[in-house]
C-alpha cells in the first residue's frame, strides 16, 4: 500500500493555500455551484428549505460528509480496485450518511426528528458521488478536502438563501424567529396571510429557478455563446 | 507496486475488509449511542403526554414534571377492562401496524391509560394512533374525571403535508378539543367527530376538519371514533365503580 498519499507536503513545491488550492473552494461558490450551474442535489434543496434551521443542519450534514468522504477515497484512490470503484464510494458515503444519522438523533433529537428522512436520502445527493468520482478519485487528500469544503459550502449558501425566502413568506419567520409580527396576520385583525405556496416544494424550484436567473445574467462566464 | 490492485483476489479483499471496517464502525456507534436515543424518545413520550393535559414542558424537563403529575398508568383490553401490563413501555404506534397488517387481531388490542392529578383535579390521558394521508397520525387526549368531557388534546403525524394535513399538530386545530364531549347526557357513546373543514361546526361531539387536508381529517376523525368507544367503556365503568360507592 502506498503511504505517500498521505502527506501532501511531500512535494515541495505547492503551499496549502495557493491560489489553484483557493480555486477549489471559490469556484464551486459562483461559476461552478453544484446546484445553479451543475444543478446537482437538487432534490434535497426542494425538500428541506422550509425552514433554515433544517437547512442549517442539512448543509453541516452534506458538509461533513462530503468533506471527510473526498479525503477518504482520496487516500484510498490507489488502492480502490477500479472495477469495484463505484461501489466502494457508495459503501463509504452511506457509512458517513448514517453516522450522522446516529448522531444527530443522539444529539439534536428535536433537529433530527425534522430532517431524519432527508438525512438518509443525502447518500443519493449526486453532489456526493459527483464529488467522490471526479475529484477525490484523482487528487490527492488536501485539495479533495477543499473541494469537498468548496462545494459543500456552495450547496449551503443556496439552500439558506431558498429557506430564508420560504420560511419568511411561507411561516413569517426566520431561524424560527417570528418577524412579521402576530398582528399583522388576518386571524388577529390584520391584512397579511402566509403565503402557503412557499411550504410546498414547488415554490422552491421557482425560488432556484430566480437564483439561476440573476446568477447567468450577473456573471458573463456563464452565459453561453450564441 | 508489487500487487496488482485490478486482480480479483485484491478486488474481493478489499471489498471484504472496506465492509467490515464500515460495519464494525457503525455498530460501535450505533451501540454507543442508543441509549442517548432511547431516552430522547423516552423523555418525548412523557413531554406528549404532559401536553395532552395542557402542561407544556421542556422535552429535559419531561421525566421529572411527568413523575410529578402522572400518579397511575394501567392497560384496557378490546373490552375496556383493566388487564396486567406496563402501559408506558406499550408501543402504540407498533401495534397499530401490526393490527393493520393482521398479525395482531381486534380483541387482543391493548389501550393504555395514565391517570393524572393536575390543577383541575383527576385526569385521564388516552393515546390513540390512526392513518393519515401519507402515514400515520397519533395523539393523545385528555378527558376529565367525569369521563365524558375533554380537557386537552395533542396530536402529531409522520409526514402530513406541510399547510394542509400537518396542521393537525396546530394550536389552531387541537385548541378546538377542550370542553367537547365524548358522549351525551345520558351517558351514550358520541365520539369525537372531525368535520370537513371550515364548517364552522357548533356541534359538542365534533371539531372543525383542517380545510385541504381531508384524508387526514378523516383519519383523525376514524381514529377519534374507533378509539374513543374503548376508552368510553373503561371510563364509564370505572366512573359508575365511584358513583357506587
Amino acid at each position: 500500500m502506498s503511504t505517500e498519499v498521505l502527506t501532501p507536503e511531500a512535494k515541495p513545491a505547492e503551499p496549502l493555500f495557493s491560489k489553484k488550492n483557493r480555486a477549489l473552494i471559490t469556484d464551486p461558490l459562483n461559476d461552478n455551484n453544484p446546484i445553479t450551474v451543475q444543478v446537482l442535489g437538487i432534490c434535497s434543496a426542494l425538500a428541506i428549505t422550509v425552514k433554515m434551521s433544517n437547512a442549517l443542519v442539512m448543509s453541516i450534514s452534506v458538509l461533513a460528509v462530503v468533506v471527510v468522504g473526498n479525503v477518504i477515497i482520496s487516500s484510498l484512490r490507489n488502492v480502490i480496485p477500479s472495477r469495484i470503484r463505484i461501489i466502494a464510494q457508495l459503501v463509504i458515503a452511506a457509512g458517513l450518511v448514517t453516522l450522522v444519522d446516529i448522531m444527530l438523533k443522539a444529539y439534536v433529537y428535536d433537529v433530527a426528528k425534522q430532517v431524519g428522512v432527508y438525512v438518509g436520502l443525502i447518500i443519493t445527493n449526486c453532489i456526493l458521488m459527483g464529488r467522490y468520482e471526479a475529484f477525490a478519485m484523482g487528487n490527492k487528500p488536501w485539495p479533495s478536502a477543499l473541494d469537498g469544503l468548496g462545494n459543500s459550502l456552495g450547496y449551503a449558501w443556496i439552500l439558506l438563501v431558498v429557506a430564508f425566502f420560504r420560511e419568511i413568506f411561507g411561516s413569517g419567520a426566520v431561524m424560527g424567529m417570528r418577524v412579521i409580527p402576530e398582528s399583522w396576520y388576518s386571524v388577529n385583525g390584520g391584512f397579511y396571510f402566509n403565503n402557503n405556496m412557499m411550504i410546498l416544494p414547488p415554490m422552491a424550484l421557482v425560488i432556484v429557478g430566480i437564483i439561476i436567473w440573476i446568477q447567468r445574467a450577473r456573471n458573463t462566464k456563464l452565459i453561453e455563446a450564441a | 507496486m508489487a500487487f496488482d490492485k485490478n486482480s480479483n483476489s485484491f478486488t474481493f479483499i478489499f471489498a471484504a475488509v472496506l465492509v467490515t471496517v464500515v460495519g464494525t464502525l457503525l455498530a460501535v456507534t450505533y451501540m454507543s449511542l442508543k441509549p442517548a436515543y432511547t431516552e430522547n424518545v423516552r423523555r418525548e413520550k412523557m413531554q406528549n403526554i404532559l401536553s395532552a393535559m395542557n402542561v407544556k414542558v421542556a422535552r429535559d424537563a419531561a421525566p421529572e414534571k411527568y413523575k410529578e403529575l402522572i400518579t397511575e398508568t394501567l392497560l384496557v383490553n378490546a373490552q375496556g377492562k383493566p388487564v396486567e401490563g406496563d402501559a408506558f413501555s406499550l408501543d402504540v404506534l407498533k401495534q397499530y401496524k401490526d393490527w393493520k397488517a393482521g398479525e395482531v387481531k381486534s380483541e387482543d388490542l391493548k389501550y393504555p391509560v395514565y391517570k393524572a392529578t393536575g390543577a383541575e383535579g383527576q385526569l385521564y390521558i388516552l393515546p390513540m394512533v390512526g392513518t393519515g394521508l401519507w402515514g400515520p397520525v397519533w395523539g393523545y387526549l385528555s378527558v376529565k374525571k367525569d369521563g365524558r368531557t375533554v380537557y386537552g388534546s395533542t396530536f402529531d403525524h409522520k409526514g402530513e403535508t406541510p399547510g394542509l394535513g400537518a396542521e393537525i399538530a396546530t394550536p389552531v386545530f387541537q385548541d378546538q378539543f377542550p370542553g367537547k364531549t365524548i358522549a351525551d347526557e345520558n351517558g351514550t357513546y358520541t365520539g369525537i367527530k372531525v368535520y370537513k373543514g371550515g364548517t364552522g361546526t357548533t356541534d359538542p361531539h365534533g371539531v372543525d376538519g383542517i380545510s385541504g387536508g381531508t384524508i387526514t381529517s378523516d383519519g383523525v376523525n376514524e381514529m377519534l371514533i374507533r378509539t374513543l368507544a374503548i376508552y368510553d367503556v373503561y371510563l364509564k365503568s370505572t366512573n359508575t365503580s365511584t358513583a357506587a360507592r
